[in-house]
C-alpha cells in the first residue's frame, strides 16, 4: 500500500510534495498503523472522518459503526456519483472500504438506517502540483450527471407503483385492466433505458423478447418479464398461474432496480452517448414495430425513449452550447420536429395514448424513421461536443 | 470530354500528398490549422499531378488503374466518363424547407464529393479523432483505391414545387414522364427531389460515398430508394466490348462514346437555345431518366434461342444485327421483325432520336416466389427528354417484343446541372443563383 501511495506521489513533480506526504505517513504510523487509512466513526446521527484531506491514490476507510443502526458508507464524487460504498455495517461492528481514486473533491457519507441521502462530509484527495488531476470535471458538469441521476432514480421509483398496477390486474386475472396498464408501465424503464440496461442481470429478465433467448433456453420456463405477458395478453388472451407468477418476478426484478439504478456509472459522456442510444431503440425497436409486437403500443416507447435522450440533452445543453452552438440549434430543431411528428399520433398531448403501430402504415414508419435518424445524427455529435 | 486527363492524379499519389500514411493529423490539430491546413493539402496535391502527368494516364485513360477520375470540369462526371463497373444510385426526399438549409448541405455535398473521388476520407477522416465522437468518415473504403468514383447529381421535378423559390426555374424539358403502356410504377421506386448516382469500379467504394452523403444529409435530405447495380450493359468507350444484359445480349451498341464530342454536343449537353430563360443555370448540363426493369428471366431462360433472336433482332454469340456478321455492322432494320427491340429503338424508327445509356444490371436476391429479383437499372442523359428518351420509350412499350419480358417498375427524371468548375464553386450554384 505504501508503495502505491509513493508511485502516485512520485508522479508529483516537487520534492516539497513528497516531503510533506511522507511526513504525514510516517506520522500516522507513529500513531499505531490508525492513519494507514482514514477513519470514519459512524453514529446515529453522525458521520467524524479523521481527516478531510489525504492523498490521491489508495485510499482506505476504517469505518466503526458507534451507533444502533446497521450503517452503510460511501464514498461519493461531488456529482453524487458512487466511487465504493460498503452495505450492511451492523452495530458496534468495523470494517473496512477502499477505492483507487484521483485528485479531486469527494464526499464521505454514512447512511444509518440504511435509509434516505445520508450525512456527508466534502473530503479532497491531494495530488502534488504538476500531478494528473483525475477526469476533467466542470462544475457544471457534475451539476448535469447529479441531475441526471436524480432524474434516474426518480423515473425508477415512479415506476414502481405503475407496474404494480399492472401486476395487481394479472394477479386478479383481469386481461382488459392489465392491457391498459402495460404500456405506462413501461414509460420509466424506457425513458432511462440505456442506464437499466447496464445492470445486465436485470434487463434480461424483465424486458427480453421471445426472440432474444438463447438455443436451448425454454420459452416456457425461461422467458419473463414484460414482453411475456405481453404476449399472454394480446396474443393468448388470458392469465393463468404462470402469468400470476411472472407477475410477482416482474415486481421483484424491478424493485432491485430501483435498488441498484443510483450506484450506475453516469458520466457526461455517458449521459450524451446514453441520449442517442435512446434514438438507437428507437430506430432499431420501435420504429420496425418489433418491440411490441402483440400490443403494438411501440409509440408509447418511442415517446418515452424521446423524453428520456431530451432530458440528457437539456441537462448537457449549457455545456455544448458554449463548444458548439450550431449543433445546440440542430438539437433543439430536431426534436421539437420529432415532438410535433409523434403529436400526430396522439389526440391529447397530454396523454401516452398513442395510435396502435399496427394502424401506422408504410409511408407514415418512413417518415417516423426519417425523423429518429434525423435527430440521432447530429445526437451522436453531442459527446464531442460536450468533452470538446 | 470535358475531363481533362492532364490532371488525373492517381490514388497513391493524392493520398500521400494530403495525407501521409500513419502520420494521422489529430482532430485538433486539423481543426487548429483550420483554412491554412486545406491549401497547404491542395498545393501538394497539385505537386503530385505534375508527377503522376505522362506515360499511363494519357493513353489508357479508362483502364482499371484504380485511379481517381477528375471531379472538376464544365460537365459532372459520370456522365461520359468511361463506364464503371458498379452503381450505387440513390434518390432523396429533401425534408428540409429552409432554402439556405438546403444550399448548404449541396455545399457540404460538393466538399465531400471532391474528398471521396480523390480517394480520400469525409471531413476530418476515420480514426484519430475523440474517442468519445462516432468518425466523420464511416471508414469502410479505407485502403481502397479510388477505384474511378463519380459522384453525379441530378434535380427532380418535385424540387421546383415552389418550396425553394425554384418554381420559376423548372425548364420545359423536365417533363413529368407519360404513362407508358405497361408501366407498373411503385411510387416508393420513383420519382424524388435529388438523387446522387456513385460509380464506381469497386462496389464497396460506391456504397461508401452514397451512405455517407446521407449522413451527411441526414434531417436535411432522407433516401427516398437506392439501387445498386453491377456489370455495366452499355459502354461509352466504342472499342470495349458492349457488355451484355442479364438475358445474355449485347444492347445499345450505337451508344454514345465518351470521346464522340459532336454526339454529345448534339444528344447530350444542354446549351445554346434550349439553356436559355428558366433553363439558362442547366447550361453544360443534361437529362437523366432512371427506369428500374424488372425482368422475368426465368421465362425468357425457356424461350427458344431463334426466338429470342428475333426479340432483340441480334444473334446472341457475336451480337450482329440480322443478316450482318459482326456487332458493329450497320444494321438492316427492314430485315428485322417489326416488334423486335434493336428495330423499335433504334434512332432511325425514332426520328434521331439518341440517349447515352448508362444502364447497370440489377439483382436483389429473389422475390419471395422463389424468381430472381433482377432486371436492368437503366439510366439514360440526353440534351431534352422530349426528344430523347420519351419517343424511344413511347415505340417500344407499344411494340416491343421483349414486353413479354420485362416491366417497368420504377421511374424517375431528374436535370442534371453542369459540372463543379472548382473548389469554391458547388452542386447547383447557378440553380440557386
Amino acid at each position: 500500500m505504501r508503495a502505491v501511495r509513493l508511485s502516485v506521489v512520485t508522479a508529483a513533480a516537487t520534492a516539497a510534495a513528497l516531503a510533506a506526504v511522507t511526513g504525514c505517513a510516517q506520522k500516522g504510523d507513529a500513531k499505531g498503523g490508525e492513519a494507514d487509512g482514514v477513519t470514519v466513526i459512524a453514529k446515529d446521527d453522525s458521520c467524524e472522518v479523521s481527516k478531510t484531506s489525504f492523498p490521491a491514490g489508495h485510499l482506505k476507510l476504517n469505518v466503526e459503526n458507534r451507533g444502533s443502526k446497521v450503517t452503510e458508507v460511501y464514498v461519493l464524487y461531488p456529482d453524487a456519483r458512487i466511487v465504493t460504498e460498503r452495505e450492511n455495517i451492523g452495530p458496534g461492528t468495523k470494517a473496512t472500504v477502499t477505492a483507487e481514486i484521483k485528485a479531486g473533491d469527494y464526499e464521505i457519507a454514512c447512511k444509518p438506517g440504511m435509509k434516505g441521502d445520508g450525512i456527508k462530509q466534502k473530503v479532497t484527495a491531494t495530488a502534488g502540483k504538476g500531478a494528473a488531476a483525475g477526469p476533467k470535471r466542470s462544475p457544471e458538469m457534475d451539476a448535469a450527471v447529479a441531475a441526471y441521476r436524480q432524474y434516474v432514480q426518480a423515473q425508477a421509483d415512479e415506476t414502481l407503483p405503475k407496474v404494480k398496477t399492472f401486476t395487481d390486474a394479472v394477479r386478479a386475472g383481469d386481461v382488459e385492466a392489465a392491457k391498459k396498464a402495460y404500456a405506462d408501465s413501461r414509460i420509466g424503464w424506457e425513458r432511462t433505458e440505456p442506464v437499466a440496461e447496464s445492470f445486465g442481470d436485470i434487463d434480461p429478465k424483465v424486458d427480453v423478447r421471445e426472440d432474444g433467448l438463447e438455443a436451448g433456453q425454454d420459452p416456457a420456463k425461461d422467458w419473463t418479464g414484460w414482453h411475456r405477458l405481453e404476449k399472454a395478453l394480446w396474443q393468448d388472451k388470458k392469465i393463468g398461474d404462470r402469468e400470476k407468477q411472472l407477475a410477482d418476478l416482474l415486481d421483484k426484478d424491478l424493485a432491485d432496480w430501483v435498488k441498484r439504478v443510483g450506484k450506475a456509472d453516469i458520466t457526461p459522456t455517458s449521459m450524451a452517448n446514453g441520449a442517442k442510444e435512446l434514438l438507437d431503440e428507437v430506430a432499431t425497436g420501435k420504429v420496425t414495430g418489433e418491440e411490441e409486437r402483440y400490443s403494438h403500443t411501440d409509440l408509447v416507447d418511442f415517446k418515452a425513449n424521446v423524453e428520456g435522450a431530451q432530458k440528457s440533452y437539456e441537462l448537457l445543453k449549457p455545456v455544448a452550447q458554449k463548444n458548439d452552438p450550431k449543433l445546440v440549434a440542430e438539437l433543439d430543431k430536431q426534436f421539437a420536429a420529432l415532438n410535433t411528428l409523434l403529436d400526430k399520433y396522439r389526440t391529447d398531448k397530454a396523454s401516452y395514448v398513442f395510435t396502435s403501430y399496427d394502424k401506422v402504415g408504410k409511408p407514415e414508419r418512413k417518415e417516423l424513421s426519417d425523423g429518429v435518424n434525423a435527430l440521432a445524427e447530429p445526437l451522436s455529435k453531442l459527446a464531442a461536443a460536450v468533452v470538446k | 470530354m470535358s475531363e481533362d486527363t492532364t490532371t488525373t492524379a492517381t490514388a497513391e499519389d493524392t493520398r500521400v500528398a494530403g495525407r501521409p500514411e500513419g502520420s494521422a493529423p489529430s482532430r485538433r490539430a486539423v481543426i487548429g490549422w483550420g483554412g491554412a491546413g486545406l491549401a497547404l493539402g491542395a498545393a501538394a496535391a497539385g505537386g503530385a499531378v505534375a508527377l503522376a502527368r505522362g506515360r499511363e494516364d494519357d493513353t489508357a485513360p479508362v483502364a482499371d488503374t484504380g485511379s481517381a477520375v477528375p471531379f472538376h470540369g464544365a460537365h459532372q462526371a459520370g456522365i461520359a466518363t468511361a463506364v464503371q463497373d458498379r452503381l450505387h444510385f440513390a434518390s432523396f426526399d429533401v425534408k428540409t424547407t429552409d432554402r439556405a438549409e438546403l444550399i448548404q448541405l449541396l455545399k457540404d455535398w460538393t466538399r465531400a464529393a471532391e474528398r471521396m473521388t480523390a480517394g480520400h476520407e469525409v471531413g476530418e477522416g476515420a480514426y484519430g479523432g475523440l474517442p468519445e465522437a462516432p468518425p466523420d468518415d464511416t471508414g469502410e473504403a479505407l485502403g481502397l483505391k479510388p477505384s474511378r468514383l463519380t459522384l453525379t447529381i441530378g434535380f427532380g421535378p418535385s424540387l421546383f414545387d415552389g418550396r425553394f423559390g425554384l418554381a420559376g426555374k423548372r425548364p420545359a424539358a423536365l417533363v413529368d414522364l407519360p404513362k407508358f403502356p405497361g408501366d407498373n410504377l411503385d411510387a416508393a421506386r420513383s420519382g424524388g427531389d435529388l438523387c446522387v448516382q456513385a460509380c464506381a469500379d469497386d462496389p464497396q467504394v460506391a456504397v461508401h460515398a452514397i451512405r455517407n452523403l446521407a449522413r451527411i444529409g441526414f434531417g436535411k435530405v432522407a433516401v427516398r430508394w437506392s439501387q445498386l447495380g453491377f456489370g455495366k450493359t452499355s459502354s461509352t468507350t466504342p472499342d470495349a466490348q458492349t457488355p451484355r444484359n442479364l438475358f445474355g445480349f449485347k444492347d445499345g451498341t450505337r451508344n454514345i462514346a465518351g470521346t464522340e464530342t459532336d454526339r454529345l454536343e448534339k444528344h447530350v449537353w444542354v446549351s445554346g437555345k434550349d439553356a436559355q430563360g428558366p433553363a439558362a443555370w442547366l447550361d453544360g448540363g443534361s437529362y437523366l431518366v432512371a427506369r428500374r426493369i424488372r425482368m422475368n428471366i426465368e421465362t425468357w431462360d425457356r424461350t427458344p434461342l431463334a426466338e429470342q433472336e428475333d426479340i432483340f433482332g441480334r444473334d446472341k454469340k457475336e451480337g450482329a444485327p440480322v443478316g450482318k456478321a459482326k456487332e458493329h455492322d450497320e444494321p438492316f432494320l427492314k430485315a428485322m421483325k417489326p416488334d423486335s427491340h434493336v428495330r423499335l429503338a433504334h434512332p432511325d424508327s425514332n426520328g434521331g432520336a439518341t440517349i447515352l445509356r448508362r444502364g447497370y444490371s440489377f439483382t436483389d436476391g429473389t422475390d419471395g416466389l422463389g424468381r430472381l429479383e433482377a432486371g436492368l437499372f437503366f439510366l439514360a442523359y440526353q440534351r431534352d427528354v422530349r426528344t430523347g428518351f420519351i419517343p424511344v420509350q413511347t415505340s417500344l412499350s407499344r411494340s416491343d417484343a421483349l414486353n413479354e419480358y420485362t416491366q417497368h417498375v420504377g421511374s424517375a427524371i431528374f436535370a442534371v446541372p453542369p459540372g463543379v468548375r472548382d473548389k469554391d464553386d458547388w452542386w447547383g450554384r447557378e440553380l440557386f443563383a
